[in-house]
């Protein structure tokens, strides 16, 4: 697997005092945590972040990281050389989630949870997991199998809880909206000592659509308009996910306007609506007889759109 | 694995009760109870063992949970954050809507 320079990834040196890493951490904490950071890949890097601090700022850790030395370099091939880590005890558990962040280089150095405490002694149920999903729109209207890879712990052939890749196929059932959770009974973290499985739950979120943009069980559509169209009225056809309609647009429609399609958004009890978001669109004055027509209506319709203004 | 699974889908209303939402914030229930008696929790319901806790607040107690743990944050301020940050996701849905995000 790939080493990973923990001080490096923190910006401190090696020889930077607790003080100075706590420091760094807060930092980069606040610039990367996934509910308010800008950046692009703010959670990658959280993660990153978090796995580095939770070593350096442990000094038994520390001390056994820097036992490897300072020879090696981020993303170089690495093992960890047998007995590295002799006389060193590390404490602290891996609860919830964080375990599951954590890379394979952490674990083979750190490990995971302990392994199971004697026969038929500890019995817990395992903890729940939760997981984010990324489904289509279209997902949402006809139901779907989606296959989905996570990081989660597990038990190996030897009874220790590791983390390790997961694929699952999971029914996507009809009408669900983002923001929703799916709770897969016994699919999150295995119980210790043959207590029961915790539940997995995936919150669900939209990938996001070329045409249409979802707001709980409704859909937002814009739709453009020729200004006579727009001007004059017109019957229009307007696509919709469930296939294309026909819809009439009144006289006098200004540009903003919505129509509400009623029972054409998410499919449900109720299901939601579409509304098209009327756009005027404006052909483009490159031929002589557009430019033309343009100033015709210019010079004979008297209009000022900045009247409101005051100008 | 070829096993399809079907899981059950948690609504943003109550289906959850105390015990339940604590494991899926692998929490103590005294961790929940502390959250809807500072009110940043809504759950359904009269008393605790009615309670009902539905999808929306699970995501707003794991949010919760994250900032208090990885800004070390205090309970007073991180209710603020939240609140901060349901307005932030209350004004994306608008600019959405009209058609600007």
């Amino acid at each position: 697997m790939e080493f990973k320079d923990y001080y490096r990834i923190m910006g401190v040196a090696r020889e930077a005092s607790q003080d100075e890493i706590k420091r760094a951490y807060r930092q980069l904490a606040r610039k990367y945590h996934p509910d308010v950071s800008k950046e692009p890949d703010a959670e990658v890097r959280f993660k990153e972040v978090g796995e580095a601090y939770e070593v350096l700022k442990d000094p038994e850790k520390r001390a056994a990281y820097d036992q490897l030395g300072s020879n090696w370099k981020s993303g170089q091939d690495f093992h960890p050389p047998p007995d590295w880590n002799t006389g060193f005890e590390f404490s602290g558990g891996f609860g919830g989630n964080g375990a599951a962040d954590f890379s394979d280089f952490f674990s083979s150095l750190f490990g995971g949870a302990p392994r199971q405490r004697g026969s038929g002694g500890y019995k817990a149920r395992g903890e729940d997991h939760h997981a984010k999903i990324l489904i289509d729109l279209e997902d949402a209207f006809s139901g779907a199998t989606r296959t989905l890879s996570l990081r989660a712990p597990q038990l190996d052939s030897q009874g220790r809880m590791v983390v390790a890749n997961r694929t699952l196929n999971v029914n996507i059932p009809k009408g669900i909206r983002a923001g929703q959770h799916i709770r897969l009974a016994g699919q999150g973290t295995p119980g210790m000592g043959g207590g029961a499985a915790g539940d997995l739950y995936l919150e669900v979120d939209f990938k996001p659509h070329s045409l249409y943009r979802a707001e709980g069980r409704d859909l937002y559509l814009d739709l453009p308009l020729a200004p006579w169209e727009a001007a004059l009225g017109a019957t229009v056809t307007a696509p919709t996910p469930g296939g294309s309609v026909q819809v009439k647009v009144l006289p006098n429609t200004q540009a903003g306007r919505k129509l509400r399609l009623k029972g054409r958004g998410i499919p449900g009890g109720p299901p939601g609506d579409l509304y098209l978001v009327l756009q005027v669109a404006l052909p483009s004055a490159d031929s002589e007889l557009a430019k033309t027509i343009y100033q015709t209506m210019a010079r004979d319709l008297a209009f000022n759109p900045r009247r409101s203004l005051g100008v | 694995m070829d096993e399809i699974l079907t899981g059950v889908v948690v609504d943003e209303t109550g289906t959850l009760t105390l015990a339940e939402f604590a494991c899926a914030c692998g929490t103590e229930t005294t961790w929940v109870l502390d959250l809807v008696a500072e009110e940043v929790l809504h759950p359904a319901g009269g008393d605790p063992e009615g309670w009902r806790f539905g999808g929306q607040e699970l995501t707003r107690a794991r949010r919760f949970q994250r900032l208090q743990r990885d800004l070390g944050a205090n309970l007073d301020a991180v209710a603020v954050i939240l609140e901060l940050l349901d307005e932030i996701d209350l004004l994306k849905g608008r600019l959405r809507r009209a058609g600007l995000e």
